[in-house]
């Protein structure tokens, strides 16, 4: 299968009466098609603006977006609905992502009438076959968001998603509100359709254990920058970056047995805004030296494994020495 | 007098008249807290942990919220009886209690040094002066340098203001510290530097936690004992080992299997089927009945009684056996 | 929370709107006297005992009597019959003017919360100078200029009410148009167009509809004061202000001309702001459980 998703040097900067955010800073990446790439960070970190700026919900400072061989940041309006079409998004917030006002049915059937293709009958039958799809019971179909709990909440923004049959679909932390118990009838619900409908995730989430059940490959940004990709399973075993590495230590583990070794990072995340050439992890990072005040570009250190950090990429360099 | 009982909390029925209809927010829960202790107190949104610890602080919004039943019992005197003097005397002196928005205990107007010393000063006989050189001391102990004592609460980032807050709270040295989801709004990194400094204030102060979460890992990692709450009932308490190791009720199983595991490899996950009964509409019996694999026609049968599995392991299932 | 929809039969919003609203007394009062209101303008020439504009020069200043249950005025008029078909008068012009002021202002209101930026600025700024000028005096300068009459006090009162219209359909378009499921309708190739109409000004309304209701109750005021100072209604027509107007210079000698076409433009005006209020806290989605 192919690339479905190739996103290049893609930039997004929003400007603030105090300098330039760099929420989206030079990201390139490509996803397989039927494949799921995780983006974890913190809050701030800009993934969430990534999404957006792949569906171009936000308009990209510079860069581009090839999806399914087009350049979704130079077509023009028409042709943008056409692609968006293929490319849907679940959203973070099952109460705040549907409009109050409008009955399950209401919002499930809008996509499909919006793109005019389908008789009236035929949008109520593809409705009826949306909600079984997503496993929401046929009387609810005129019930309104509030009468809902968040899981069904969430089934409703799956199934509107779907209506149009995409491609991809960009997943923005679609489970963090929900309890757990409800959180992986979710995910298997979503794995499930992935399955059926070769679907490709790009999975937004801080959840890392979250990530790492529902991901084939993940991506760790810090402060708008990719500071490392791996396959998941590589991500967990061998993280390079040491902010991946505290990241993937400072999951609080449920298992009372449990004694790691955690790596405390100094300090809190420093402001996006008009941030300094260099690595942007410097300030919190326990290997910091004076070569990280200039820029180390993504490397691929491994097959697949990518990561911009000197010292990792440094390490790398000595053990090919020693096999020499 | 290292293990003597702190508080203790016997039968309480907490009620919220809703519209024509009764919440049962919580019923019939038993538990005990020691000095020195940190107890876990853990369920899904609505299953009653936050009613709980509002009750215990005497904060409940009354109406709709009626305490119907029970005794809580803190150093000797029940809670519920005491005057609204004697209460509020207790509240902030002996227990306080943090909540999961730091915004929500913080005035924004007023800089956080001040914030911590009015509140030292309101339960303690001290000069301004004394308060603020206390005040300082405080934020230190939390891990925020003393020079930052002028500064206002939108000038800290998220982490740093429940820092602030939990300083806030442990100014006059409670007895008993009430945590909801303190580290729910945090990042993990950020949630990783709270959750350490509150283990080694709870080792230097000596004070007994109540925590409240949803996150297992959390309580895992900072727990003595845990009580899994479900539908207003404490369906299991334990040590944390016998709870995580030796899990009884099917509940609790249920939400460990709905986890995604980090180590694990399996492709699907095991969500509780169902959802959590309505609080307005709970049916004598177990109130799991409806979501559990192990259920059969007995466990409908009207009073439910803990079993005691040795060790203060107590738990409100007939098919433990089964279970374990 | 956990409400479980198993039991809930397909229930629309309106209704339980409405449910909420019953429970407010004075509302449902201020909708009785209105609803009477209504009843009593569409029926009038039934039950007005005479016509508003029938003379009768050998009756003229009765007090109340059998024949003339609210007495009569300078030319013989039965005053409740003018009463009545002025309701008519009043309901119009309270309707028309409110309509004129809310279609204007949402549609100026809406356009400039949903684009922002420039947009916003532009009509803002207009409508920040028009509103530097009290209402009222908007109102009464231009039903001079564009002469005295009903209808143009509709349309002045109307114009006057505006820019309170664009301000509450802004306000309540901003908070609106950063919610998710915005995002979400243009995810799925939503028009600007629908996003407003179908989106954003269903979830904006509630505080236009209170507002309405209360205006009608002003505008009726409004326009009952241009009558008064002859800008309004013109003789021998029965709006309460003119009446009030007609009567106001035999007040000491006879007061019932004044008293009863007062009490009317209170209780409309009253009816109408009890109404609003109580649909303000109908509508309140916080007091929804």
């Amino acid at each position: 299968m192919g690339t479905i998703l190739e996103v290049k040097n893609l930039k997004k900067y929003f400007s603030t009466p105090k300098g330039e955010l760099h929420a989206v800073d030079d990201i390139s990446f490509k996803i397989e098609e039927g494949k799921t790439l995780g983006v974890v960070g913190e809050s701030g970190c800009g993934k969430s603006t990534l999404g957006r700026t792949i569906l171009h919900l936000l308009e990209s400072t510079s860069g581009r977006i090839i999806f399914d061989g087009e350049d979704i940041t130079k077509v023009n309006k028409k042709k943008l609905r056409e692609i968006r079409e293929n490319m849907q998004m679940i959203f973070q917030d099952p109460f705040a992502s549907l409009n109050p006002r409008m009955s399950v049915r209401e919002t499930i059937m809008e996509p499909l009438v919006i793109q005019g293709k389908l008789s009236k009958t035929e949008i109520e039958a593809e409705t009826e076959k949306l909600m079984e799809t997503v496993g929401l019971a046929r009387r609810l179909a005129d019930s309104y968001p509030h009468e809902l709990d968040g899981g069904r909440r969430q089934r409703i923004g799956i199934a509107r998603a779907l209506a149009l049959n995409p491609k991809f679909i960009l997943c923005d932390e679609p489970v963090s509100a929900l309890d757990v118990s409800i959180q992986a009838q979710i995910l298997n619900l979503m794995l499930d359709l992935q399955e059926e409908r070769k679907l490709t995730y790009i999975f937004v989430t801080h959840d890392l254990s979250v990530v790492k059940y529902i991901s084939d490959e993940i991506m760790v940004m810090y402060l708008g920058q990719m500071v490392e990709k791996a396959s998941s399973d590589e991500l967990f075993r061998n993280p390079l970056h040491p902010y991946t590495k505290a990241l993937l230590s400072a999951i609080p583990v449920p298992d009372v047995h449990a004694k790691k070794e955690r790596i405390l990072l100094k300090g809190e995340i420093t402001s996006p805004i008009n941030p300094k050439p260099g690595c942007r992890f410097a300030a919190r990072c326990l290997y910091a030296t004076k070569r990280c005040a200039s820029t180390q570009n993504v490397a691929e250190i491994s097959e697949g494994h990518f990561v911009a950090c000197h010292a990792a990429v440094e390490n790398k360099k000595k053990e090919e020495v020693k096999e020499l | 007098m290292e293990n003597a009982t702190l508080i203790k909390v016997n039968d309480l029925v907490v009620e919220y008249a809703a519209d024509k209809k009764t919440v049962q927010a919580v019923n019939g829960v038993y538990f005990e807290l020691r000095k020195g202790e940190t107890l876990g107190l853990v369920g899904e949104t609505g299953a009653g942990k936050t009613t709980i610890a509002k009750a215990i602080l005497g904060i409940l919004p009354d109406p709709p919220a009626k305490v119907r039943k029970g005794e809580i019992e803190f150093d000797g005197q029940d809670l519920l009886k005491l005057s609204g003097k004697k209460m509020s005397h207790i509240k902030g002196n002996e227990i306080s209690m943090i909540f999961q928005d730091p915004m929500t205990a913080l005035n924004p107007i007023m800089t956080v040094g001040k914030q911590i010393s009015e509140t030292i000063r309101l339960h303690n006989k001290m000069s301004k002066a004394e308060a603020g050189v206390e005040a300082v001391k405080m934020l230190e102990l939390v891990g925020i340098p003393g020079e930052r004592y002028n500064e206002y609460p939108h000038q800290f980032s998220g982490g740093m203001k429940q820092r602030v807050v939990i300083a806030m709270a442990l100014a006059c040295k409670p007895k008993l510290l009430l945590a909801d989801e303190p580290t729910t709004a945090l990042d993990v990194t950020i949630q990783a530097q709270v959750l350490d400094m509150m283990n080694n204030l709870k080792q230097e102060l000596g004070t007994s936690v109540l925590l409240i979460t949803h996150d297992l890992g959390v309580v895992a990692e900072m727990c003595d004992r845990v009580a899994i709450v479900y539908a207003g009932e404490i369906v299991e308490i334990g040590t944390a080992e016998d709870v995580f190791d030796r899990t009884a009720h099917p509940y609790t199983k249920g939400l460990f299997q709905s986890l995604p595991a980090l180590e694990s490899t399996e492709k699907r996950l095991k969500p509780i089927k169902g959802m959590m009964p309505d609080p307005t509409e709970l049916k004598p019996g177990c109130k799991f009945y409806d979501r559990c694999p192990y259920a059969s026609e007995e466990c409908k049968a009207e009073g439910m009684r803990a079993r005691d599995l040795g060790n203060g392991h107590l738990v409100l299932c007939k098919k433990t056996e089964e279970v374990m | 929370m956990a409400r479980d929809a198993k039991s809930n039969k397909p229930k629309s919003q309106a209704i339980e709107i409405m449910k909420r609203l019953a429970k407010n007394k004075l509302a449902m009062l201020g909708l009785v006297v209105i609803v009477l209101m209504i009843l009593v303008a569409v029926f009038a020439p039934w039950i007005a005992p005479y016509r508003f504009e029938e003379q009768n020069m050998e009756a003229v200043y009765l007090s109340p009597c059998k024949e003339h249950l609210l007495g009569t005025d300078k030319l013989g008029r039965d005053i409740l019959s003018r009463l009545i078909y002025g309701a008519r008068q009043s309901l119009r012009i309270g309707i028309f003017s409110v309509a004129i002021g809310a279609v204007l202002g949402t549609a100026l209101g809406a356009v400039a919360g949903f684009y922002g930026g420039r947009t916003d600025n532009i009509i803002m700024r207009i409508l920040d100078i028009y509103q530097s000028i009290p209402g009222m005096l908007l109102a009464i300068a231009l039903a001079a200029s564009l002469g005295p009459g009903v209808n143009n006090a509709i349309f002045a009162v109307g114009i006057s009410t505006i820019p309170v219209y664009s301000r509450i359909i802004r306000a309540s378009i901003m908070t609106v148009r950063d919610k998710e499921y915005i995002e979400a309708a243009t995810a799925i190739n939503a028009s600007d167009f629908r996003i407003i109409t179908r989106h954003v000004l269903p979830n904006s309304f509630a505080p236009l509809i209170v507002e309405i209701t209360m205006n009608i109750g002003n505008s009726i005021l409004m326009a009952a004061t241009l009558s008064f100072i002859g800008l309004g209604a013109q003789p021998p027509s029965p709006e309460w202000g003119a009446m009030l107007s007609d009567g106001r210079n035999f007040m000491r000698d006879y007061g019932y001309l004044v008293i009863y076409p007062g009490i009317c433009i209170m209780a409309s005006v009253l009816s109408f702001n009890m109404l609003g209020d109580g649909l303000r806290d109908a509508l309140d989605p916080r007091l929804k459980n």
